[in-house]
């Protein structure tokens, strides 16, 4: 995972509330069997607007997307984050994620940041002409016209995040902890595992 | 003396297996459903990374997303091919990454196959207290049995596969109460419609949901699923409904279930996962279940909810400005006009299925309606899709098949189908589908196609008269 830490750059003003996963990529792209190349799925029924903004000459290619309130709702697909991580996507800004797409966003190295609605107007018409600059470390958003936000995140995503780290690696320096949650369950309550067919 | 605590702490406290300083806890996970569309990325990434499933036993693989609902075996038995050469691949890749890593699979020509999340209460490989996890935010649907059970994305289901465990926040906990007696008709999809619209689409977001009151403890287990099912449409990624003496009763004798001693012991631990008295939520909702109509949705969020007795609203009429916005964007989709009456709204399809409702209680309740009667000319599409081959086979049983061939409906194999429309089974553009599955998100069930989403009893009732009806009209 590529680590994350400052971001510059266009914005999308996209701003639509509870935008769900079936908009950001409609089921019928779910039939890969890979993470790659899902940008040309990605907000496909907005994009038969020849007018859209994501193929518009000045967002093409934006490294952040802004988005309204519940962004991501609906189904758990992961094809939603990797979609908008292959447009070149890094950052969402919202004033609301669902708990399933901030969680696959971090897991693909994209920063689901959280701002308030006022914020989020206030970028959302920055966008529109101007660039802004996400700084993970510092945890703010600034835009040319010296307005600062300051942003709150999960300390643990932060550290995913800046790192790429992948979480598997940290989860197996946990295994001898693990196995005596197993090793209880066998002992106290032999039931939960299925019975054999 | 302990401190008193949710239904959602108990299970959740059971599954620490380590926290860290920032509250995150690592928590173990009891059962892990896996299905073909959202596991291939995560198998590539084990081989890839030379990692093996760390416990096959406490994982079991179906496929239900891609299948088509037509028959999957010719007259002489043989298999028949799958046309869609994606699809196709998709399912290749389950059939061959079970087997690889040792994880127990129903094949899809298997009686026992169906949909995932109407599989593992089925079988009994669901059960309460357990943590169970699935690529799909449906997975919600096992809380009705008073499992911890929530969605995860792909990388998720790899770090299960691997570690058996996720790295998790608490969730905060949500109490939505429904007290009182539901009026005639009114089943758990109405009931769930309803609180969807009350609490909204994200109303539940950050929370785990508890559903209590007399009018939930009153529910079959199939109707607890359909609501615990939903507890994602309003933004919660688990909905919980504590298990009692329904719960034990459903899941005695099913093939994954503990026997003899291991179940009395089984069912002395499930007795005491309720609710403590004097635990406290963090926010509770209370309904009056006589409120609660047979309920339609008008627009593309599962929140645009009115009772069949309502209007299509104008967007004007919302207090949120960027409500406004979605609601009047909807109704372009949706094609319709405020102040238009729900039950004047013709429809061209009709979907009766989904992990929502396709379970036998759904079966009956649509039965019971269309027993008799003939679906109306302007319905052109109208297939009854069960939720597994169990469910199939014992609506068979039943009669129920040739009640709904009688009435002009097709009769399916089991599989997700017209829900979200990744096999063949689609809504045409711009054509309406009143549908009793979960989501009336823009092209869910196809490209351009609008979903007004319904109870059984309702999809069957507009199945008759070609438009969303009011079903206590056809019940007199």
């Amino acid at each position: 995972m590529n680590p994350l830490n400052q971001v510059e750059g266009r914005a999308i003003p996209l701003g639509l509330k509870n935008c769900d996963t079936d908009v950001i990529i409609p089921a019928h792209w779910l039939k890969t069997v890979s993470r790659e190349g899902l940008g040309k799925g990605a907000f496909e029924t907005l994009r038969t607007d020849p007018d859209n903004l994501f193929d518009s000459a000045e967002f093409q290619g934006s490294p952040i997307l802004i988005g309204g309130d519940n962004f991501g709702c609906g189904s758990s697909r992961e094809h939603a984050a990797w979609a908008i991580g292959d447009l070149g996507i890094r950052v969402v800004i919202a004033p609301s994620y669902s708990d399933i797409f901030s969680g696959n966003a971090v897991k693909n190295g994209i920063l689901p940041l959280v701002l308030p609605q006022e914020a989020v107007d206030r970028l959302m018409e920055v966008a529109q002409t101007d660039p802004i600059s996400v700084d993970l470390e510092a945890q703010t958003v600034t835009t040319p016209f010296q307005d600062r936000f300051r942003f709150e995140i999960d300390p643990f995503r932060k550290m995913c995040l800046l790192g790429g780290l992948d979480e598997i690696s940290i989860t197996e320096q946990s295994d001898a902890a693990i196995a005596a949650h197993e090793e209880k369950i066998s002992s106290n309550q032999p039931w939960m595992i299925p019975a054999a067919q | 003396m302990t401190k008193a605590r949710t239904l959602y702490e108990k299970i959740w406290d059971a599954h620490v297996v380590e926290q860290r300083p920032d509250g995150t806890c690592l928590i173990f996970i009891d059962r892990h459903l896996v299905h073909e569309v959202t596991s291939p990325q995560a198998f590539a990434g084990l081989r890839a990374a030379g990692r093996k499933v760390r416990r096959p036993d406490l994982t079991l693989a179906v496929p239900d997303h891609n299948v088509p609902t037509t028959a999957r075996r010719d007259a002489a038995g043989n298999k028949l091919p799958i046309t869609d050469a994606e699809s196709a691949a998709q399912l290749a890749a389950l059939a061959k990454n079970a087997p690889d890593f040792g994880i127990r699979y129903i094949e899809e020509t298997a009686l026992e196959q169906g949909i995932v999340h109407v599989v593992g209460p089925e079988q009994g490989f669901s059960l309460p207290g357990a943590t169970i996890v699935c690529g799909d935010s449906h997975t919600a649907c096992h809380g009705g049995i008073g499992a911890l059970a929530f969605g995860i994305g792909t990388s998720e289901v790899e770090h299960v596969l691997a570690t058996q465990t996720l790295l998790l926040q608490p969730a905060k906990t949500m109490e939505v109460r429904v007290e009182g007696e539901v009026g005639p008709a009114v089943s758990a999809k109405d009931i769930i419609l309803h609180i969807t619209g009350v609490i909204g689409a994200a109303g539940g977001t950050g929370h785990v949901i508890e559903y209590t009151g007399s009018a939930i403890r009153s529910l079959s287990i199939e109707g607890r699923l359909t609501i615990s099912n939903m507890a994602i449409e309003g933004g919660a990624r688990a909905g919980l409904i504590a298990p009692d003496d329904v719960t034990f009763a459903y899941l005695k004798d099913r093939p994954y279930a503990p026997k003899g001693d291991d179940w009395d012991a089984a069912v002395a631990y499930w007795k005491s996962l309720a609710t403590d008295a004097g635990a406290t939520y963090d926010k509770t909702v209370i309904i009056n279940a006589a409120d609660i109509a047979p309920s339609v949705t008008w627009g593309t969020s599962p929140e645009d909810v009115v009772p069949i007795t309502g209007m299509v609203p104008d967007p004007a009429s919302f207090a949120d400005p960027s409500k406004q916005i979605a609601a009047a964007k909807s109704l372009e989709y949706m094609g319709l006009t405020p102040g238009t009456k729900l039950s004047d709204v013709e429809v061209q399809n009709i979907f009766i299925g989904s992990c929502t409702n396709s379970r036998i209680e759904d079966m009956r309740a649509a039965a019971a309606i269309l027993k008799g009667r003939k679906k109306a000319d302007n319905v052109k599409w109208a297939i009854v899709v069960p939720g597994s081959g169990l469910v199939k086979a014992q609506a068979e049983a039943e009669g129920l098949d040739k009640i709904f061939i009688d009435a002009g409906l097709e009769w399916r194999e089991p599989g997700c189908s017209a829900c979200l429309a990744m096999n063949p089974d689609k809504v045409p553009a711009g054509e309406r589908c009143a549908s009793t599955s979960n989501r009336n998100f823009v092209g869910r069930q196809g490209p351009g196609a609008r979903t007004h989403l319904v109870s059984p009893a309702m999809a069957a009732a507009a199945a008759v008269t070609g438009k969303l009806t009011d079903v206590r009209e056809l019940m007199a």
